[in-house]
């Protein structure tokens, strides 16, 4: 295993000296042509929107035919299918591929962080060893989406400041209106891992990652797994979310948020859209930054969506280079979908008007200690970015485990202590 | 029993030349039947568990083209850590479930094998929850269970107030118990019905003239002639509690204490990217329905390993 290793990596460094390093157009020597199948999530758009982005390839490239393959169930399905060589030429990164140091194995290196860092937002988020192994089709910004109306008729006008000032506006839109205060999310699961997103927001560190990975207790008082969690917690245990956590249903809270049904909801920027199409007037969706200042200004970290990569085995390796540049620069499709341009100069899109209105400054997190820090999550059985963890503290917090909310933080402390330990030793 | 036996004795002084000629021809002819099954068995069931053999005894992430060697290290993080083998006290709430489940089968199993007024009505009613789709129950059941749903309308129409069946930390399991009540019924009945009619209708007409009750003719005629079935069943049930996983695993994903064990199992090979430990939980699985399973076959015997 350990030879096979060493010979991808041998061969990868050899593709990247081969490649160049502007590889745009014509790549090196690799003619741009024939068939290349692309992977996708968005079942939604790859008979409409897609073709049309084939299409306008195909004007660049005549001799190119994209093949496109709308999967489901993207990140199971694909991690499965990862396993054969047959994973089309390009595909999404799965989110599944949780460790980075696999990248090699199964994507063509792009180029290194440093020059395609120069043009690109995310760059490192998929990289591992200074090697860039996909391109973000879109990124995000976090806070919380909710609806204007009902909000104004609570008589909140202005973004929270403090956790403290959320509570009491969730408070008054509980007394001054039928709306759900906060909806939760909590049996589709997936909702709640958003939450951790916050981070950035909380500790507009860039270096927030890298110094989770040296804590031994990030859920100490003041510290900002704790902030973010307190609040969620707070937000049950005053009973300003959903009745019952276990019949929530995501299909129908989209549309609820629209009529007013529901509040507020904690989820990335990329929902904004989806929310709006939803809703009989799309001006009442609006975003909010999570309630903390520092230094009397809200942040935002800013985050890549899926990432294109290469295929290893990809028969036409050329041809795919091609379509993700080209859908990383000229596609346009991160702005269509109201998201963050993966190129550095991209346009602002629309759907964060609230957020430049409230001043919230970008940046992006450092991935830097991020293996360590998902080595340390799984040892320790937590789940950063997996459902349970955050399911566990709102049966805390609605007082359906007998857990209080210090016994959580206290338990969430240990484990991770214990597995920080058993990994970094 | 004795019906059971192949009259075995007789055959070969009746025939004896066609006997030779088949034994000859049985040679090559039942492989030749049986290769397609075996293979099918061999590609998805021995090959997959000889695999996951293998990677119960290393610490594979699932993804990784590297496989560390780790021994017996998952097995004995398996024994040393108690926490994994709570979630077998969800396991219990199936268990009476499942009995529950066998009894009422078998009630109307019993009920429906004399003549009955829309008897194939009722046989059908029964049997039909069994055929729809697991997914497809679970959707269902939830908006069942919602506040505000179908049983707490039901409720408030006879002047009960409404529950939270799912969102009350002390009622899940009872209510995804009773799911899965609901779904499996029908198979049990159709199993006993199946076994109950098979009895030769002669002994109930005996019965009838001696004088003896509906109950007696189950006690004593019904019960000992599907004896082997409900051995059989009551062991699946076992078995099948200690496994449960699609309906609580759509229906709450595990949250609010219905986790059982192979929805941990599931979480551990793919939430926490532990597959080699994962493997070797699903093993141990294995073990204890086996085990179970043995034990049960110790305390009740059917019938034909007590004759000898």
């Amino acid at each position: 295993m350990g030879k096979f290793r060493a010979g991808v990596a041998a061969a990868a460094v050899v593709l990247v000296a081969a490649c160049g390093s502007d590889g745009t157009d014509t790549g090196a020597d690799g003619k741009i042509e024939g068939k290349i199948t692309v992977l996708t999530n968005r079942t939604d758009l790859v008979d409409t929107k897609f073709k049309e982005y084939a299409e306008q390839f195909k004007q660049l490239h005549p001799d190119v035919e994209v093949v496109f393959e709308g999967i489901t169930d993207y990140d199971n399905e694909v991690k499965i299918r990862m396993s054969t060589d047959n994973y089309g030429d390009v595909l999404l990164i799965p989110n599944s591929i949780t460790s980075l140091s696999d990248l090699p194995d199964y994507f063509e290196p792009l180029g290194s962080v440093s020059e395609l860092g120069q043009k690109y937002r995310f760059v490192t988020e998929k990289a591992f060893e200074d090697k860039v192994y996909g391109l973000a089709v879109t990124g995000n910004a976090f806070g919380f989406a909710y609806n204007k109306k009902v909000w104004a008729a609570a008589g909140v006008d202005s973004p929270p400041t403090t956790p403290e000032d959320f509570l009491d506006a969730l408070e008054a839109i509980k007394d001054k209106t039928d709306a759900v205060p906060l909806y939760t999310n909590y049996r589709n699961g997936w909702p709640l891992t958003q939450w951790q997103d916050a981070r950035g927001s909380v500790s507009a560190d860039p270096q927030v990652s890298n110094k989770m990975a040296a804590d031994d207790s990030p859920w100490a008082e003041g510290k900002t797994q704790h902030t973010i969690d307190s609040l969620l917690f707070d937000v049950v245990a005053n009973k300003l979310t959903e009745d019952d956590p276990l019949t929530t249903d995501w299909e129908s809270s989209k549309s609820m948020i629209g009529t007013g049904q529901i509040a507020t909801m904690m989820l990335g920027s990329w929902s904004i859209t989806q929310l709006r199409a939803a809703a009989p007037n799309k001006d009442d969706i609006g975003y909010l930054p999570f309630p903390v200042q520092v230094d009397g200004k809200f942040h935002s970290a800013i985050a890549g969506d899926y990432k294109n990569g290469i295929n290893i085995h990809s028969k036409n390796k050329d041809t795919a280079r091609a379509w993700v540049d080209w859908f990383a620069e000229k596609s346009n499709f991160a702005t269509a979908e109201g998201g963050i341009s993966p190129l550095k100069d991209g346009p602002e899109p629309d759907t964060l008007a609230d957020f430049a209105a409230a001043g919230v400054e970008y940046f992006e997190v450092d991935h830097a200690q991020d293996a360590v820090v998902t080595k340390i999550d799984d040892a320790a059985e937590i789940g950063l970015y997996e459902q349970t963890y955050r399911q566990g503290l709102v049966d805390a917090a609605r007082g359906a485990s007998g857990k209080s909310k210090q016994d959580v933080f206290d338990d969430l402390n240990t484990r991770w202590a214990e597995a920080k330990a058993l990994v970094t030793k | 029993m004795t019906t059971r036996t192949a009259p075995a004795p007789t055959a070969p002084s009746r025939r004896s030349v066609p006997v030779r000629h088949r034994k000859r021809r049985a040679g090559a002819l039942p492989w030749l039947f049986l290769a397609l099954p075996l293979l099918l068995l061999a590609v998805f069931t021995y090959i997959p568990v000889i695999s996951m053999a293998w990677y119960s005894t290393t610490s594979w992430n699932g993804v990784s083209k590297r496989m560390p060697f780790v021994g017996v290290e998952n097995y004995v993080e398996i024994f040393t850590r108690p926490q994994l083998f709570e979630v077998f006290l969800v396991s219990l709430y199936y268990v009476v479930a499942a009995f529950l489940q066998l009894a009422v089968a078998l009630y109307f199993a019993t009920l429906l094998s004399f003549r009955v007024r829309f008897g194939n009505l009722f046989k059908g009613l029964l049997f039909f929850p069994y055929l729809i789709n697991g997914v497809a129950i679970a959707f269902v059941f939830l908006y069942f269970f919602r506040p505000d749903g179908t049983l707490d309308s039901l409720l408030e129409f006879v002047g009960l107030s409404g529950h939270q069946w799912l969102g009350d930390p002390d009622t899940v399991n009872y209510s995804l118990a009773g799911v899965s009540v609901w779904r499996y019924t029908g198979l049990n009945f159709v199993l006993f019905l199946g076994a109950i009619q098979s009895i030769p209708s002669d002994l109930y007409e005996a019965s009838d003239m001696d004088g003896a009750t509906r109950w007696q003719q189950f006690r004593h005629i019904i019960l000992p002639g599907i004896r082997p079935v409900v051995g059989l069943m009551s062991i699946l049930a076992l078995a099948g509690s200690l496994s449960v996983f699609e309906i609580p695993y759509i229906m709450t994903g595990g949250a609010n204490g219905s986790r059982t064990f192979v929805i941990q199992t599931v979480d551990m090979a793919f939430r926490f990217d532990k597959v080699g430990l994962a493997s070797a939980m699903a093993f141990v699985l294995l073990a204890l329905v086996l085990l179970v399973t043995w034990v049960q076959r110790r305390l009740f015997p059917d019938d034909r390993s007590t004759t000898p």
